[in-house]
């Protein structure tokens, strides 16, 4: 060895930065760990005040099922409301909209006060390049991280559009960051009787989902953490 | 189930329904002589096709001696459509196929097989299982058309999104109602 004291010094730092980089990789794997122990379980206070609730909408039948369950969720409980459509789907902000609508009339507040709404930029197309589809995802997943920080929601609803999955990962980093607690609440769509969906599937396995619900009994003996309740619609 | 209420009784229609889609498949399967025979000898009058983005257009027909078909592209609510069938053929679109089952119509739904990920076969087969509705596709149609016998259906009670509410309150601490 030609410089004795310079080689022993670089391999100490290195060993040195090799351990922090270990005990930080496995703080923050007990960190997810207990998250995810944590996220299973039903909230340990009774809740006494209002949770404010991001509500993701997809197309179609995504957001029949969601307005068809927001019916029977109590207003005055999950509050503010804010709803997330992708970009390019017009319908859905509407249909929330002239649900918000009617009930800040028989309340006579305003919407305003209790309802945002929101488009968020899709991962991808239907039929897009997977090429472009990497930029599209980028940008999908700065715009998501952007309304995440701004909303910080106590609880998400959500039952299958991609554009829950990018919503989801962020709010489950805020978790493990301590940023932000979110329960998130997954509903499989009633179309789905024997295979979750991609977007079910990835809540499932990666365990981010605090509660999965499937509407078909062959699904919940498929996926045993999942929680069978019957159809919706 | 199919019952008319005061419609004129010697008007029987068959609404299709695409949906948003594009599905020339059913449209062409529905406008081909042999399903157009089965429905006649079934007794319906009149083929009312919603034909939403396909490429396929139906011929318009006035009847003497066999059905009126007319058809449209789209329309905001179908609902008044669905209400005034008495056979609705829908493709596979759960919202599609919840708000006929929901109206008590006789339901025939034909799954599209050049989607990519056919999910929608599930659920039409579920129902299917359970005797809401018949299932066929573009080429079995007029089959099914000629075997089936609507008053073997069972009628199909609405669902309910109280249990999950009820899940979602508990796990977060609301008092039960």
């Amino acid at each position: 060895m030609e410089n004795g004291n310079g080689c022993c010094f670089s391999s100490v730092s290195s060993i040195a930065t090799l351990s922090s980089v270990a005990v930080v990789v496995i703080l923050i794997l007990i960190r997810v760990l207990h998250v995810i122990y944590c996220s299973g379980r039903p909230l340990s206070k009774r809740a006494s005040k209002p949770v404010s609730t991001l509500i993701i909408l997809g197309s179609g039948g995504h957001t029949a099922e969601m307005l068809n369950l927001l019916a029977v969720l109590q207003k005055d409980r999950f509050n503010p409301r804010y709803y997330i459509a992708a970009a390019t789907d017009n319908m859905s902000l509407q249909k929330a909209m002239m649900l918000e609508n009617s009930l800040a009339s028989e309340s006579r507040i305003k919407v305003a006060d209790t309802a945002q709404f929101m488009k968020i930029y899709r991962s991808r197309e239907v039929g897009q390049s997977y090429i472009t589809s990497v930029w599209t995802t980028l940008i999908a997943t700065v715009h998501a991280l952007w309304l995440m920080i701004k909303i910080r929601p106590e609880v998400i609803l959500c039952n299958g559009p991609g554009t829950c999955i990018p919503l989801c990962v962020i709010a489950f980093i805020f978790k493990v960051l301590g940023i932000r607690w979110s329960s998130i609440f997954y509903v499989e769509s009633i179309a789905r009787v024997r295979r979750l969906s991609l977007s079910g599937l990835l809540l499932y396995k990666l365990w981010m989902a605090d509660q999965l619900f499937v509407q078909w009994p062959q699904l919940q003996q498929q996926y045993p953490r999942a929680t069978y309740v019957g159809r919706l619609m | 189930m199919g019952d008319e209420e005061g419609v004129d009784k010697s008007r029987r229609v068959v609404f299709v329904t695409v949906g948003t889609t594009s599905f020339d498949a059913l449209v062409k399967a529905v406008d081909s002589e042999n399903v157009k025979k089965e429905l006649l000898v079934k007794g319906y009058t009149h083929l009312l096709i919603q034909m939403g983005r396909g490429s396929y257009v139906p011929t318009k027909s006035e009847g003497e001696g066999s059905l009126v078909v007319d058809y449209f592209t789209f329309s905001s609510s179908i609902a008044d459509h669905l209400r005034s069938a008495s056979l609705v053929i829908s493709h596979a679109g759960s919202g599609s196929i919840f708000e006929t089952l929901r109206l008590r119509k006789p339901l025939i739904v034909v799954v599209n097989e050049d989607l990519m990920d056919n999910h929608q076969s599930e659920l039409a087969d579920e129902l299917a299982n359970r005797k809401h509705l018949y299932c066929a596709s573009p080429q079995t149609l007029h089959q099914t058309i000629s075997d089936m016998d609507l008053n073997s259906l069972l009628p199909y009670t609405p669902g309910d999104a109280t249990p999950v509410a009820n899940h979602i309150n508990r796990f977060l601490g609301f008092p039960d109602d």
